[in-house]
């Protein structure tokens, strides 16, 4: 039976808020979920079965001190209460011992948050046949996740969020026999089956374009379409040294040039933090509502970084709600003036990459990126598909790609959701458009 | 524990053909100090447990964050129905051969127990580093962690099984960046979070702690007006902290099991490695000898049983630079036919078991360092990961490290900065050249081994002796 979070939280948080004492303060973060988890291989079963998780984490402050603990919400109303009471008791023992925080940020907002996207998903039982049905015939590997997934938070201050959301996520490659392959995403708050048809003839016509052997392209620099969701793997990498206040502050960013002007990105580049489309909590981990929209870099200029309020109190700098891990949340990047039709026709002769893989900074300072071409990426050559090719790998700098190299963006962006379950689902994802680079750095 | 988990056992009443119980409780504290202030100071409890069930040879799971009695019997009920609705679509209908009847217990070795040290103990230490890492204003950055994890994990099942093992865990890291101008750098010790051990404050707190911090802070700052690293094909020496990434990377995600089977394709990638090449294919130089070892004490990934109960045991993957056996659980041994060892592990009580590496270890040989130094004209000597990446098939990488010597007439001579490396795996372990003695073997780990659908990051351990290889296309940093 579905546990019922939302009203033991907010049990767990007045208990919680009923026992502070003289100066003290907290904030009271969730994770939650309730997921169904099917993996295939080869269209069959490889592993299946739910998982009902739900924890929060406490953060007790007093004279001017921090400690947190995280502990289950199991949805026990006695037992949770009693974990809540015990952790407040072991914090503020630890209050005592940790050293003073000048840069401490105590909650005071008076925001308070309520969003529900209801779904329709499909039950459990029902997963293994609706998926694997249609796909017999293909070598088809992948994961379906979905349930409820929920954010909360309350605070001392008063402020108070949920954001539950019922999601799936099936996220797939379709293989040839000579291990090429087509990677797929289906993602939403209702399973439709005419969507999924829909997508799957997609792929298949795209398998097609497989069917030659691929072929091997010596290292050098190549003209190179970088489709969407090989653009969003890049734009995750403004998460990490990228667009943080603190990074930046702590010689730590790769856009530490470009914030000085000692290097520039392209005018026709511009990334920006928007949650219009609620598929993310606004609420940061202080409960602050980041603005609808936020430009980071406008054409190409670094207008803001994403600024914590633990960053903004250390360094002087003015809050914009950014998380504490000041990575972007709901980023997306403004189209071109590419027709994505006329892809190939702009492109002329060179690679077209549908994806990248594992892409790490190779020298972070001078925003230096490494990574893999994987799945569908071709050679082509006067507009025509040639061959696909065999996997190379880059290393390039974003001064380049994104910068002096950057020809343009197609007029279109497409949603590439955040598929992760590390510890637990992902929500969100990122809205990019596909994007036309001059001579991109290929080195094995 | 074990009898509750019997007794939840003994109450459900579908017709399974196996069933079994895998309860976890893990304590864990986290403290981390930037530029000598406290940053976070974060202890948590993490408890649940998971249900396989196995019905016409599918397993189904179901997981849930609660010893409550009655919601184990409701996710014991879901991985029912689910691996029911399943079976007729299996990829390989396994029998309760690939889950044995064991009974044991595994405790961690321990000297210095982790709750010896107080909060403000940690945070003292802590601070204590940072302000001996800030040798200059050129610094801009110091930054200290140390996270422990107390672990206990119970498995029953219907055939019989009960085990108990105790893990006592420690991770520790400290660094420094330095700037100065467009110049920036940063040094640790060993890397992002290699100092990863099972035991206790005895791990981290010894004789050499203080030399090493000041060590590491002198060369942050000597990489500010160190030379670049140069572009050219030449000798590389690896020390231990480097090898561990490149065990971890090009030797043991390739021969992981599920991998060739096509398990992760979708995520992970698969790998350049057969099932064919199983006892045929050389792998490496005959110096090369990597075992999979959960025995080794106070190495992060030991233990004496897997996540299926599945006894530990050291094997040879590699032996003699010819592959012998891949790292598959018995699951994936009876899908390929191929010797595999104890390694179906998850990431906690939420996660499936799957392959996965634990201790994976590259055999040390005769040499001493200086011997290896020295008969070495010109090369390059990189020491602590920095920067990793690897194609899906596990044949093209990257690598980058934090600090670089020249080699130069058998010395040891200036620092580097920026070091790169990149090469294919087979090429790679093939020009292995040289390989230390035991006295330059070091152990280190990551608790961020990723993989699987769902994710599941995992604690693994690399040990390896300082190495060389032949003819490496090395370089440095800038665009």
């Amino acid at each position: 039976m579905q546990q019922d979070w939302e009203s033991g939280f907010e049990q767990v948080a007045g208990a919680i808020a009923h026992s502070l004492q003289n100066d003290e303060q907290f904030t009271l973060s969730l994770v939650g979920e309730h997921s169904q988890f099917m993996r295939v291989n080869h269209a069959r079963v490889r592993q299946i079965g739910s998982v009902e998780d739900c924890s929060v984490t406490l953060q007790l402050m007093g004279n001017q001190r921090t400690v947190s603990q995280g502990f289950s919400l199991t949805g026990d109303a006695a037992l949770d209460q009693q974990a809540a009471q015990a952790a407040v008791e072991e914090l503020r023992q630890e209050l005592g011992q940790v050293p003073a925080d000048p840069y401490q940020v105590v909650p005071s907002g008076s925001a308070i948050s309520r969003e529900v996207y209801p779904g329709e998903l499909l039950p459990a039982e029902a997963v293994a046949a609706t998926v694997l049905e249609p796909v017999q015939g293909l070598d088809f590997t992948g994961l379906y996740a979905g349930g409820q997934v929920v954010r909360g938070y309350a605070d001392s201050a008063g402020q108070r969020h949920w954001f539950a959301t019922d999601t799936f996520a099936l996220d797939y490659s379709i293989f040839t026999a000579d291990g090429q392959a087509v990677k797929g995403a289906l993602a939403g708050n209702t399973w439709d089956g005419d969507t999924y048809a829909a997508k799957l003839a997609e792929s298949t016509l795209q398998l097609d374009r497989l069917a030659q052997p691929p072929k091997s392209i010596p290292r050098g620099s190549y003209r190179t379409y970088l489709a969407p969701a090989a653009i969003a793997d890049i734009i995750a990498m403004f998460s990490w040294g990228g667009v943080s206040e603190a990074a930046l502050q702590q010689g730590d960013s790769a856009l530490a040039l470009l914030q000085r002007g000692e290097k520039q990105l392209s005018p026709k580049f511009t990334l920006e933090e928007n949650f219009s489309r609620g598929a993310v909590p606004r609420f940061n981990d202080l409960g602050e509502i980041a603005p609808i929209q936020l430009p980071l870099i406008q054409q190409g200029k670094l207008v803001n970084t994403l600024v914590s309020s633990r960053t903004a109190k250390e360094y002087g700098k003015e809050s914009n709600g950014a998380s504490s891990g000041e990575g972007p949340r709901s980023p997306v990047v403004h189209p071109g003036h590419l027709d994505p039709a006329q892809a190939l026709h702009a492109l002329d002769t060179g690679l077209y990459l549908s994806n990248l893989h594992y892409l790490n900074w190779s020298d972070r300072p001078t925003g230096r990126i490494t990574g893999m071409t994987r799945y569908a990426c071709f050679w082509v050559e006067h507009g025509e598909i040639v061959a696909p090719i065999e996997n190379l790998r880059f290393d390039e700098s974003l001064y380049h790609c994104l910068g002096d190299r950057l020809v343009d963006l197609t007029t279109t962006v497409e949603f590439i959701p955040e598929v992760g379950t590390y510890g637990h689902r992902s929500v969100g994802g990122s809205w990019v458009p596909g994007c036309l680079v001059d001579d991109f750095t290929y080195t094995l | 524990m074990i009898s509750n988990l019997h007794q939840i056992l003994s109450t459900l009443d579908f017709p399974a053909d196996w069933v079994g119980l895998r309860a976890l409780r893990e304590s864990s504290t986290y403290r981390e100090l930037r530029d000598g202030l406290p940053e976070v100071n974060h202890r948590s409890v993490d408890a649940g447990v998971m249900v396989e069930v196995m019905v016409q040879g599918q397993l189904g799971y179901g997981a849930v964050n609660s010893f409550d009695p009655a919601r184990i019997r409701e996710a014991a009920q879901q991985a029912y129905a689910q691996a029911n609705a399943a079976s007729q679509w299996a990829i390989h209908a396994i029998t309760p051969s690939v889950r044995p009847k064991v009974v044991g217990h595994y405790a961690s070795p321990l000297v210095k127990p982790l709750n010896a040290l107080s909060p403000g103990e940690i945070n003292e230490i802590l601070a204590r580093i940072c302000k001996l890492l800030k040798q200059s204003d050129a610094i801009v950055r110091t930054s200290a962690l140390a996270t422990t994890q107390e672990i206990d994990t119970w498995f029953v099942s219907s055939n019989g099984s009960e085990v108990h093992q105790q893990f006592s865990l420690i991770e520790t890291y400290y660094g420094a960046i330095a700037q100065e101008g467009a110049q920036v750098q940063k040094r640790s010790n060993n890397g992002m979070l290699a100092h990863c051990y099972q035991g206790g404050w005895e791990m981290f707190l010894d004789d050499t702690l203080w030399q090493r911090v000041e060590q590491i802070g002198a060369q942050t700052l000597a990489l500010l007006t160190a030379e670049e690293c140069p572009t050219e094909r030449t000798t590389l020496v690896l020390a231990p902290d480097q090898m561990m990434l490149q065990i971890h990377e090009s030797v043991g995600h390739p021969l992981e099991l599920d991998r060739i089977l096509g398990d992760e394709r979708n995520y992970a990638g698969g790998s350049f490695v057969t099932l064919a090449d199983f006892g045929n294919l050389s792998y490496g130089s005959e110096l090369m000898n990597i075992t999979f070892n959960p025995t080794v004490a106070g190495e992060f990934a030991s233990y004496g049983f897997d996540d299926i109960g599945n006894p530990a045991t050291r094997e040879y993957l590699i032996k003699d630079g010819v592959l012998q056996r891949g790292l598959g659980s018995l699951e994936s041994q009876t899908r390929t036919n191929v010797p595999g060892v104890a390694c179906a592990r998850a990431s906690s009580w939420n996660r499936p078991p799957i392959d996965r590496m634990a201790n994976l270890n590259l055999e040390p040989g005769t040499e001493p360092a200086a011997a290896i130094i020295g008969d070495i004209e010109h090369g390059v000597y990189m020491e602590a990961n920095r920067s990793w990446s690897i194609d899906d098939q596990r044949y093209k990488f990257q690598f980058g490290c934090e600090y670089a010597q020249r080699i130069e007439n058998g010395t040891l001579t200036k620092p580097l900065r920026n070091p790169n490396y990149r090469g294919t795996t087979p090429e790679f372990w093939h020009s292995l050249v040289r390989i230390g003695a035991a006295d330059t073997w070091e152990m280190y780990g990551t608790p961020y081994c990723g993989k699987g659908e769902p994710n599941q990051a995992i604690r693994v351990g690399h040990g390896s002796p300082l190495c060389a290889f032949d003819g490496i296309e090395v370089f440095g940093g800038g665009a």
